[in-house]
């Protein structure tokens, strides 16, 4: 028999700072109820709204969100600090999100000289270099082939880089971390294609190169490709949309996102990386001493905090849930703690099911705020032992040059105010 | 027995499978591809015939370049394309093709790719050629009139041609 806890128990803090147990929502609404302010009931009577009163409006061929909900927007260039010619950007949300896919009109992008109109009709794939037959593949014949569909994250190698920076950037978590995004993706695997041309042994890497006017070309294993990489053709059940590759995109699930090519035209088998501007002057790792790291293809284990996180105001002493996201490009989470002073204690945030590799995974946890000062922090372990790393460690191991893949503990502080804060530990 | 028949079925089985793929591929020619076949390898496979110099770089930079990469690459808003070599290592740091980059050939396959930025993949081999000297040239890499070329790029040694380790499929501490 196992030995539960007492209803009532579970409100005891396991944690400093009021962090309750994270079983507290597997017993339902009525330990919520104990927490909530049960004050006084005051003459308030209720009235009939308009909207109620009289017919809505007609339906629309394709919707759009609540104009109550107007603030829920994509963060653009302007507002970010390192503009430069080409280069685009819109970030997600997160602050404003919930659950673990990102809306097709929120997912993030990068784009580095614009986005194309593409004509699907006068679009094409071509697959060559090292291969017994090239071939080209048409849009229409691409979604004649079976599909298969998983969810996986996408996130920028530059996501977060402002955190290897001196000063805690005073930002939303759209600004800080708002290039990680998490969707449903639906096409061809790429290892059909490439069973289909007949790969030369000698062959150990290919090429993917981007059709607009950018012609982004990254270096991806063979063995990466033969595994999980994707032609995408469909993003959370629609088409993709132009900004995200469409008609069709390279999806190299867990791999920084710039390798991720949009509006693929062309792949050629080689047999060794080719060393292109976008794998060595940008998306290397330049350490402390000054060699960079190249070919830092995967996107270590990070978490975050998305609510309460800067910008969101505290209502007052009681109950708050803690709500953030967990991923890892190396595989699957497997637990996420979360902190309320600072990283002295942990308690273990529940996981939202399905907990799926790859993918960005929700994370809850039930928090009594006393309305004092408190520090939040989550910290993420994956299914390889990886244990998500504090900013102090990565600074110390990799310098402060890198600008890439920064994936350590970040830290809300919440005043007495109830104003959040991004600060460092 | 059962192992053995199982075996032998899934012998016959697997090439009857990779058939049912739906094979909508088409052939295509490396002729054919040859318009967007414009990769260039780091040791310059792949370069196009022609010839260029810095002194005719120069012309072309600062009609279509400078606007974005400054006077003698010196930067702003775009990316700085000279100067920096020996600060990598320092704690500021400054990235450009001559301190940074490692490979010679990578400047033609980008150039030629991507820019300039209102109008890529419009330059001709020649122009690129003369722009790859010319910023070359700026990093004291080439002379004035060395010619670069199909040839001639490869040889050209970048200061940081050892600056990168490879860290795939390892993880960084």
């Amino acid at each position: 028999m196992s030995q539960r806890k007492q209803p009532g128990t579970d409100l005891e803090p396991v944690a400093g700072n009021g962090l309750l147990h994270r079983r507290l929502f597997l017993r339902g609404g009525a330990m919520v109820g104990v927490l909530g302010a049960a004050g006084m009931a005051h003459a308030d009577p209720l009235t009939v709204p308009e909207w109620a009163t009289k017919p809505g409006k007609r339906p629309l061929p394709y919707t759009q969100p609540s104009p109550f909900e107007d603030k829920v927007q994509r963060m653009l260039p302007d507002q970010n600090p390192l503009y430069e010619p080409g280069a685009a950007s819109g970030r997600t949300p997160h602050q404003y999100l919930e659950g673990m896919v990102t809306p097709n009109g929120l997912h993030f992008e990068v784009t580095h000289n614009g986005v194309p109109d593409i004509d699907p009709a006068r679009h094409l794939l071509v697959i060559h270099g090292l291969v017994n037959r090239p071939l080209k593949f048409d849009v229409n014949a691409l979604l004649r082939y079976p599909m298969t569909s998983r969810f996986h994250f996408i996130e920028c190698a530059g996501n977060s880089a402002s955190l290897y920076g001196s000063t805690a950037v005073k930002g939303s978590i759209q600004q800080l971390h708002g290039l990680v995004s998490g969707a449903e993706w639906t096409g061809v695997p790429l290892s059909t294609l490439l069973d289909e041309v007949g790969v030369d042994p000698k062959a150990k890497w290919l090429l993917a190169e981007g059709g607009d006017a950018s012609g982004v070309t990254r270096s991806i294993p063979l063995a990466k490709a033969m595994d999980d990489v994707m032609i995408a053709l469909y993003q959370n059940g629609e088409r993709i949309r132009p900004n995200n590759g469409y008609p069709m995109r390279l999806l190299v699930p867990g791999f920084q996102g710039n390798v991720n090519i949009k509006w693929l035209r062309r792949i050629r088998l080689t047999d060794a990386p080719m060393h292109t501007r976008y794998e060595t002057s940008r998306y290397s790792l330049l350490l402390a001493d000054g060699k960079a790291a190249q070919f830092k293809l995967q996107l270590d284990a990070k978490s975050m905090i998305t609510r309460p996180s800067p910008g969101y105001q505290m209502q007052g002493p009681g109950f708050y849930e803690i709500s953030g996201l967990a991923w890892s490009g190396n595989g699957t989470v497997k637990h996420v703690e979360v902190s309320a002073d600072g990283g002295k204690s942990w308690a273990l945030a529940a996981l939202a099911g399905p907990v799926l590799p790859k993918m960005l995974t929700r994370f809850r946890a039930p928090w009594k705020w006393d309305g004092g000062p408190a520090v939040l922090q989550s910290r993420v372990t994956d299914d390889t032992g990886y244990v998500q790393p504090t900013r102090d460690a990565i600074l110390a191991a990799r310098g402060n040059k890198a600008n890439y893949h920064f994936n350590g503990i970040t830290t809300w502080q919440v005043a007495t105010g109830g104003e959040v804060s991004h600060v460092y530990a | 027995m059962f192992t053995r028949s199982l075996v032998a079925a899934l012998l016959i089985a697997a090439p009857a499978m990779a058939a049912e793929s739906p094979h909508f591929g088409q052939p295509i020619t490396d002729a054919d591809i040859a318009a967007w076949a414009i990769d260039i390898a780091p040791d310059g496979r792949g370069l196009p015939a022609g010839r260029g110099t810095a002194v005719q770089g120069e012309a072309i930079y600062v009609e279509k370049c400078a606007v974005c990469h400054g006077f003698d690459g010196v930067g702003t808003p775009a990316d700085a394309l000279a100067g920096g070599q020996g600060t990598l290592g320092t704690a500021k740091a400054i990235k450009t093709v001559g301190s940074f980059w490692p490979y010679a050939p990578i400047i033609f396959d980008y150039t030629r790719r991507a820019m300039p930025l209102n109008n890529p993949q419009t330059l001709t081999n020649d122009e690129v050629y003369a722009l790859t000297a010319y910023i070359l040239k700026l990093n004291g890499l080439v002379g004035a009139k060395e010619v670069m070329n199909a040839k001639s790029l490869p040889r050209v040694k970048m200061p940081n041609r050892d600056g990168f380790t490879p860290i795939y499929p390892g993880n960084l501490k």
